[in-house]
């Protein structure tokens, strides 16, 4: 079976949803939808017992085979873990979903196509092998999320959160497709096993560096990597399930899966190890640290995954140090980050749909308002508990062990020694412990200050309860998952992380099976990261009881200096300066765009001629010259003055009159009788034409034209007619290819049984040229009837209405 | 001949130009009836200007002019006196709208920008 198409499944399954949602009222629409997640799980699930024995499978989809561009649909360790993430998780958020959107309240049909569009475009990113087409999923991954976000479209807020991350993500995407670019250039293909075959050669190309950079700013920009970050917190005016899925488990994991993908091609360079651990370092810091300021539940969250997507990129990053050092303790960062990736979906994932239920059930997020809700909603309390303590990184949780292989990690760069990491490596751990303390902080912030403690009375605008059963099932799901990950590692590692880390990691396993990691919970009383852990949940206490006291320096930062007032300035700015470029140019005179296109023609052409040194001038080619042919030159020349200089209309259009007899004068001496004709009838209904109308028109004004206005339209017009003298001489001495006259002179009496050729080139040989020649003239019959008519049935209509 | 006509189509390219330019209504439209004289005399200098005789079967003719150029001049002879009519009546529909024939004072207005 092709299973390519199955990634446009969803896609195709959207084209009906906006008819279920008009015809069956009665029932949810998300019911509907859930099939679509749920059988591509199940059918995803099948391909692990061939991925965990190192297999790949691939189905091929032609777009355009001439520029190399197609859909494939490559699934080996990597990308099947992703695929069961988005349809795994995409089921739950589902489920969420019919409880938490109302189906007569809301536009289901929208949400649930937007919903099913972002699913295929995120199975296309991760299942890609062609370049072309993984940037073109990436951007619909940006458009679903934009129309998501903006799902509320009558809010502000709403309007406003979808713009930014659509600006922020969709300029990543571009530089990402230079990257891709530079990419297919340097391997000559589009295909990433290919560029991955061909990449020792990449080192030390010139553009190395530049595609590794523009390809970093794409996933750095969708990953909301430190300074990018900005969008996803005005990303959580979405509703809860989108931001569940999208900004937390699935999208804005797309940057990590986009590193993990290209760390083969790149990890040879000293540049990605230290920017991917580095900018990862930073925003795991960045994030957590300001995540402790918020006091919107989402909000809190938004920055913990801005945090967690930041320690994860950092792993990515420690993980490429294995393509330089063969040494056994860097091998933990990249089990490291696969299995974080893995616990950070269930548990955030869960948290965040409890901020959604505690929204929806007391119908705020603003944890200042909220308290004491342990009681009243235990279900919740329980699964939110569970979710920030693995969150935290405290047993018996799935992110305690990733927390500490994250440590170990860390630790193990101290030991790293290429590229200047000797003097700066102790910065790496010191940084992580920080971060993880204030990791433990908002954990506990998020959980306690929302469900322990005092009820605040006549605070919350509605009686809060315990949400729906229907509501609860997807949470206690992951929050189950979150537990049993704890306990089960190893077969967690056996079917899922192995795989995906042979995949990134080619060069130091052959197959899934040769990737020797156990994790352990226990280490031993001698292990450093079990004391780094103790510490954190020492100072994280302390600091954790003291909060009150020092949350308030946040309000310290002044708003207007920060990246969000950055962005806000530049979009602010780029408006503007927009704005001010197109009027500066843009004048609303005809006469404006006029020279434009006058100048633009004479020197464009001008330049041409001379540098392509086109100019030629061959004299013998030239007829001579006859006696009527001067006279008839000096005629001409005169009319020409006289339109140019006459104060009257009448004079003016006589003398245009007088140009065209002259023309036809010329066409005479030329041996063109039927041009000659024409022109003469022409020209005789035209000047009887302009003496009609000549009657409606004002006389000739000048119009307060300056000399200065006068001088630059006869400069223009001057270097317009030099430049025609010029084409003409030189398209006279030089003819490429011989005229075709011949061939009508031969067939003219044969095939179309005329004389005179001029007359059967018309109306045989190019016949429909004639044709629509007529049309043309009926078309501009109809316009100069219909615009004299216009007016009068207008009138008639005013008259009506009186 | 070529030369002579070259310069010729120059002179009513620039006088054309040159009106087109102006702010008088008026004056674009003579403007545009210079530009498509030019335009045609320009085809046919382009094509040569040899022969001895019109593109017609004759006993004894046999240098012919180019009868390529000529049909496709006499298409947009015609052609041109369309676009003439058109641009007349469409100034005579402006001036009876606006009053004026000033080209500086039709720029749109907010509702266009």
């Amino acid at each position: 079976m092709e299973f390519v198409l199955l990634i446009f499944l969803p896609i195709v399954a959207a084209l009906f949803i906006p008819l279920l949602f008009k015809r069956m009222k009665r029932i949810h629409t998300g019911w509907f939808v859930l099939a679509v997640p749920l059988i591509l799980f199940l059918y995803y699930a099948t391909y692990i017992s061939s991925t965990m024995e190192g297999g790949h499978a691939v189905s091929e989809l032609r777009w355009i085979p001439s520029m190399g561009i197609s859909f494939v649909s490559y699934i080996d360790g990597l990308s099947l873990l992703f695929s069961l993430l988005i349809t795994g998780i995409g089921s739950l958020v589902v489920l969420y979903s019919i409880f938490y959107l109302d189906k007569n309240k809301e536009k289901l049909g929208n949400f649930y196509v937007y919903l099913l569009l972002f699913m295929s475009a995120m199975l296309g990113v991760v299942q890609s092998d062609n370049v072309i087409s993984l940037y073109l999923f990436w951007e619909l991954t940006s458009i679903s999320s934009f129309l998501l976000i903006g799902y509320w479209y009558t809010r502000d807020r709403s309007r406003f959160g979808a713009l930014k991350s659509m600006m922020i993500t969709v300029f990543g995407g571009l530089m990402m497709l230079g990257g891709f670019v530079l990419l297919g250039i340097m391997g000559d293909t589009y295909s990433i096993r290919e560029l991955i075959a061909a990449a020792p050669n990449f080192v030390g190309h010139d553009y190395f560096t530049l595609a590794l950079v523009l390809l970093l700013l794409g996933a750095f920009t969708k990953s909301a990597q430190f300074p990018f970050y900005i969008w996803l917190p005005d990303a959580m005016e979405a509703p809860t399930p989108v931001s569940a899925y999208l900004h937390s488990a699935t999208m804005v994991k797309a940057g990590l899966y986009l590193v993990a993908r290209f760390t083969p091609i790149f990890a040879f360079s000293e540049v990605w190890v230290w920017l991917v651990t580095g900018i990862g370092l930073l925003t795991l810091f960045w994030g957590s640290f300001f995540a402790v300021k918020q006091t919107d539940l989402k909000a809190i969250l938004a920055f913990s995954t801005v945090s967690q997507l930041g320690l994860i990129m950092s792993l990515l990053g420690a993980g490429a140090i294995t393509f330089h050092s063969d040494d056994a303790v860097f091998k933990f960062a990249m089990f490291a980050a696969i299995f974080h990736l893995i616990n950070h979906a269930t548990f955030k994932g869960s948290l965040f749909m409890i901020a959604g239920i505690v929204d929806h059930e007391t119908g705020t997020r603003d944890i200042r308002k909220l308290g004491g809700l342990m009681s009243i909603m235990p279900v919740s309390f329980t699964v939110a508990f569970i979710g920030s303590m693995s969150m935290a990184g405290l047993p018996p949780f799935n992110g305690f062990l990733s927390k500490e292989m994250f440590l170990q990690s860390m630790l193990a760069i101290r030991q790293f020694e290429l590229f200047q990491f000797d003097t700066w490596s102790i910065l790496f751990p010191v940084i992580a412990w920080i971060a993880s303390v204030f990791t433990f902080v908002y954990s506990f912030y998020f959980v306690f200050r929302t469900f322990a403690g005092k009820r605040k009375e006549g605070q919350l605008p509605q009686e809060p309860h315990e949400a729906p059963a229907g509501m609860l099932i997807s949470p206690v799901i992951l929050g189950i998952l979150v537990v049993g990950i704890f306990f089960i590692p190893n077969l967690v590692a056996k079917w899922l992380i192995k795989p995906a880390v042979a995949a990134i990691q080619p060069n130091l396993y052959q197959q899934p099976a040769d990737v020797d990691i156990h994790v352990a919970a226990w280490h031993g009383f001698d292990s450093v990261e079990l004391w780094l852990t103790v510490g954190v949940i020492l100072i994280g206490a302390l600091l954790y009881a003291s909060l009150t006291k020092w949350q308030k320096f946040y309000g310290l930062q002044p708003a207007n200096f920060s990246l969000n007032a950055l962005y806000d300035g530049m979009m602010n700015f780029s408006e503007k300066g927009m704005n001010r470029i197109s009027r500066f140019y843009m004048t609303g005179l005809i006469r404006t765009y006029m020279i434009y296109i006058f100048s633009f023609i004479s020197v464009a052409v001008l330049v041409i001629l001379f540098v392509q040194d086109a100019f030629v001038v061959d004299m013998d080619s030239f007829a001579h010259i006859g006696v009527y042919s001067i006279i008839n030159a000096v005629v001409l020349i005169l009319a020409v003055c006289f339109v140019l200089l006459s104060k009257t209309r009448l004079a003016a259009i006589i003398s245009l009159g007088a140009v065209g007899y002259s023309v036809a004068l010329f066409f005479v001496i030329f041996k063109a009788p039927d041009l000659a004709l024409t022109q003469l009838v022409i020209e005789t209904v035209s000047v009887a034409l302009f003496l009609l109308a000549f009657k409606y028109l004002p006389a000739l004004k000048d119009h307060g034209e300056s000399v200065k206005t006068k001088m630059t339209n006869g400069i223009v017009a001057l270097g317009v007619g030099i430049t025609v003298t010029l084409v003409a001489l030189s398209a006279h001495s030089q003819k490429l290819i011989p005229s075709i006259a011949q061939f009508y002179k031969d067939t003219v009496k044969t095939e179309a049984g005329g004389g005179n050729i001029v007359n059967v080139i018309l109306v045989d040989y190019r016949g429909f040229d004639t044709l629509f020649e007529i049309a043309v003239l009926s078309i501009a019959g109809i316009g100069v009837l219909g615009m004299i008519k216009l007016r009068l049935a207008r009138k008639e209509n005013s008259d009506e209405n009186k | 001949m070529e030369l002579l006509m070259a310069i010729l189509i120059g002179i009513l390219f620039t006088a054309a130009v040159y009106l087109i330019l102006s702010r008088s209504l008026l004056k674009v439209i003579l403007g545009t009836g210079l530009l498509s004289h030019g335009a045609h005399l320009l085809i046919l200098t382009m094509g040569g200007l040899g022969g001895s005789s019109p593109p017609v079967l004759d006993k004894g003719a046999s240098n012919f002019a180019d009868p390529l150029p000529q049909a496709l001049i006499l298409t947009a002879i015609v052609i041109s006196f369309g676009v003439t009519a058109f641009m007349l009546v469409l100034a005579y529909r402006t001036y009876g709208e606006h009053k004026t024939d000033n080209m500086n004072l039709m720029r749109g207005n907010d509702e266009h920008d």
